[in-house]
């Protein structure tokens, strides 16, 4: 199977393990991703104020070229997927402001493109069943907080990848990988996100109230599918030790390594060593690296 | 029922279609009712009664209209009786099958908090108070003829494994349809984890723990683990005034009964903290305002604003809302978190709708010919509407419309040409 597929700015930056282990897992599994051969940044955020549409040229431009190689696009990284998926229904549903975005590019396009996520992909086109077949070494002992954040759920009518409240794709795929996946309240909080930049006392709070609940219900790990919800978590933990008393640093992966890893794929290339918290202790007591 | 009775008084004869095997509905379920607090079985029980002994007042329960023709004044309507596998005309109602049956089930009646027997009647005051056996948990029908304890110690060897369906027609000059509501299903509701924690239920399984015929005996106990609880969260508009979520339309009855249940809890619980969250208070009704007031003053503590999430957390029910007066955050720790979730129209009202002909409005509810002028008639001559069937609505509203319903009949059954 092949598909075109989008890696975003931050996939070939910050985040390449995550780039890296999200297309070995997916050629394991005999999914294709073919990255489009024009890109440019989405955006990476859907504008909040309705007439902003300057904000959408870009992301439009991706799903116009997407649409000159393909039908379908692929992004890994939660907000890209977003941007994409919600800038993709607009085109599609309002009339009038597909006629202006179509003037700025100067080309017609009409939403025809179907935007997926790489979580998406493993549900309808693998099947988290037969996934659970194809996997070499099963994560047996692993106990793994499946954190969505918000921007891969939300708005759901938009979206509409799962329930926004209680999903249920992320800890399905877990499962299937042989973990065992615990329930905890702030699987869907926001981890502050953007405010990151100006506020980080603000996503310090958050980002420890997600890490404090997923610790309380016994995780070993955190797993994520956003670049940002990784940065907060991860990132932030140096700064969460020194500010909570007691505060036990805990490992935040992307599901794609952990894809990886019980695909059975060499993960030299996943960045496993550019967490801020080292998760490669916590997998070679598992007997994975 | 208020028709049923009108109608048989002036000297009419009545069919009266029951779904469940007794009569009175969901008021039957209630514990004590706004703004008296008087027990609803005890006023509710006379006029059950009345409606069983009434010599002009055919009863037919654990019935359903299959079928409908003709027309004003020649209305034939086909009835269907499930099999209850009790000769009800032997049956003394003596209980004592109930007693003896082995097998329990969550009972409908006590919202799932509560047991029942394979063999059960709904409740303890049931009109008629004759059992039925549900099939599908009965050993006897599971495995080909093991058990028959009801069988063996029946007194009046009224149990009949062997009873069929009946169908028969009726024929009548008018119809009457009441068919009530149900509620907004909590598992609906995920953000509030209704159906996943035990210990978030909806407002008529705290009416069943408020009961004093209930599963607790009317003793405040949380589901999880029977403790009583020292803080009750209620959460008003559970799905109702939510176009996105829900559904749009307001369902009127809330306000109230919570009001009533928090009351009730702190008449139970005197040291026990209640809260409400609420969108705004509608107490529109006579009495209601100053009873609303009660409930404040006797320590409720109201929040105006959304909840936005509830989950678990050690063994307490974490609340997130917010209060929209001080313009804080809020969180409770819970024992127990009560959602007064929307009205729906029952099931199969868009079927029997279908059958009789009659409209269906945007939210479900049968639509009467005109919402201002006509609110009693259905559209179609001859059938009328009664009770929260038409839209959601307290008891005093049910119980006039259904009267109105009854004058309507009256009117049409008195003059010689239709109108």
């Amino acid at each position: 199977m092949r598909y075109l597929y989008f890696p975003g700015c931050t996939l070939s930056t910050k985040a390449k393990g995550f780039a890296a282990s999200g297309e070995a897992s997916a050629r394991a599994l005999g999914i294709d991703l073919v990255e489009l051969s024009q890109w440019n940044c989405c955006g990476a955020t859907f504008p909040l104020a309705t007439d902003n549409l300057l904000a959408l040229v870009a992301p439009t431009r991706i799903l116009l070229n997407a649409q000159k190689e393909g039908n379908h696009l692929v992004a890994l990284c939660s907000i890209c997927y977003h941007v994409l998926k919600r800038t993709n229904r607009l085109l599609r549903e309002e009339t009038d402001k597909r006629e202006k975005l179509n003037l700025f590019i100067e080309e017609e396009y009409r939403g025809e493109v179907r935007v997926f996520h790489l979580l998406e992909l493993l549900r309808e086109e693998i099947g988290f069943e037969e996934l659970s077949e194809r996997v070499q070494k099963r994560l047996q002992g692993l106990r793994v907080a499946p954190y969505y954040g918000c921007l891969l759920l939300r708005p759901f009518q938009e979206i509409g990848l799962d329930d926004p409240e209680e999903p249920r794709i992320l800890d399905d795929l877990l499962a299937s990988l042989g973990c065992e996946v615990v329930e905890f309240s702030h699987k869907t909080e926001c981890c502050g996100s953007y405010l990151a930049m100006n506020s980080s006392e603000v996503t310090r709070e958050l980002s420890y109230a997600i890490l404090h609940s997923a610790l309380a219900s016994g995780a070993q790990a955190v797993v994520t599918s956003c670049p940002l919800c990784h940065f907060n978590l991860d990132y932030r933990q140096g700064e969460m030790a020194a500010h909570y008393p007691g505060f036990t640093q805990i490992p935040v992966l992307y599901f794609t390594q952990l894809l990886g890893l019980a695909l059975g794929i060499e993960s030299e290339t996943f960045g496993l060593a550019d967490h801020h918290v080292d998760p490669r202790p916590l997998l070679a007591s598992k007997g994975l690296k | 029922m208020q028709a049923a009775l009108d109608i048989a008084d002036s000297g009419y004869e009545v069919v009266l279609v029951e779904r469940l095997p007794s009569i009175g509905g969901r008021m039957a379920q209630l514990s004590e009712t706004f703004p008296t607090l008087d027990c609803a079985q005890c006023i509710l029980t006379p006029r059950t009664v009345e409606v069983g002994h009434h010599e002009k007042i055919k009863l037919a329960t654990y019935s359903e209209v299959e079928e409908v023709g003709g027309h004003l004044g020649d209305f034939r309507v086909k009835v269907r009786r499930k099999p209850a596998y009790v000769d009800w005309e032997r049956c003394t109602g003596c209980g004592l099958c109930q007693e003896k049956c082995l097998w329990q089930v969550p009972s409908d009646f006590e919202r799932g908090i509560g047991k029942r027997k394979a063999i059960y009647a709904l409740s303890p005051q049931a009109v008629p108070n004759k059992p039925v056996i549900d099939r599908e948990h009965c050993v006897y029908f599971q495995k080909e003829g093991k058990c028959g304890a009801c069988a063996k110690f029946c007194p009046v060897e009224a149990i009949d494994f062997q009873q069929k369906e009946e169908i028969w027609e009726e024929q009548v000059g008018a119809i009457v349809v009441a068919t009530g509501y149900d509620l907004y299903p909590m598992e609906r509701l995920s953000e509030y984890g209704g159906g996943h924690y035990p210990d978030v239920i909806d407002s008529l399984q705290f009416e069943r723990l408020l009961s004093a015929s209930g599963p607790t005996a009317g003793e405040i106990r949380r589901p999880s683990d029977g403790a009583v609880p020292k803080e009750v969260v209620f959460v008003q508009c559970a799905g109702s005034r939510d176009p996105e979520r829900g559904v749009a339309y307001c369902s009127q009855i809330c306000c109230m009964y919570t009001a009533k249940q928090a009351l009730l809890y702190k008449h139970k619980v005197h040291h026990g903290q209640a809260y409400v969250f609420y969108i705004d208070i509608r107490a529109g009704g006579k009495g209601y305002e100053e009873f609303v007031q009660r409930a404040m003053e006797e320590g409720v503590l109201y929040l105006r604003g959304k909840v936005s999430k509830i989950f678990p957390q050690n063994g307490k029910v974490m609340v997130w809302g917010a209060d929209t007066l001080s313009g804080k955050r809020v969180e409770i720790a819970a024992d127990l978190v009560v959602l007064a979730t929307a009205i729906l129209p029952s099931q199969g009202t868009s079927d029997l709708a279908e059958k009789l002909r009659i409209k269906i409005g945007e939210s479900g509810f049968y639509e009467e010919a005109h919402p201002q002028v006509r609110p009693i008639e259905s559209g179609a001559p001859g059938i009328y509407l009664a009770g929260a069937g038409q839209g959601p609505k307290d008891i005093p509203e049910a119980v006039a419309q259904g009267s109105a319903a009854a004058a309507k009949v009256l009117a049409l059954f008195a003059s010689e040409v239709p109108p």
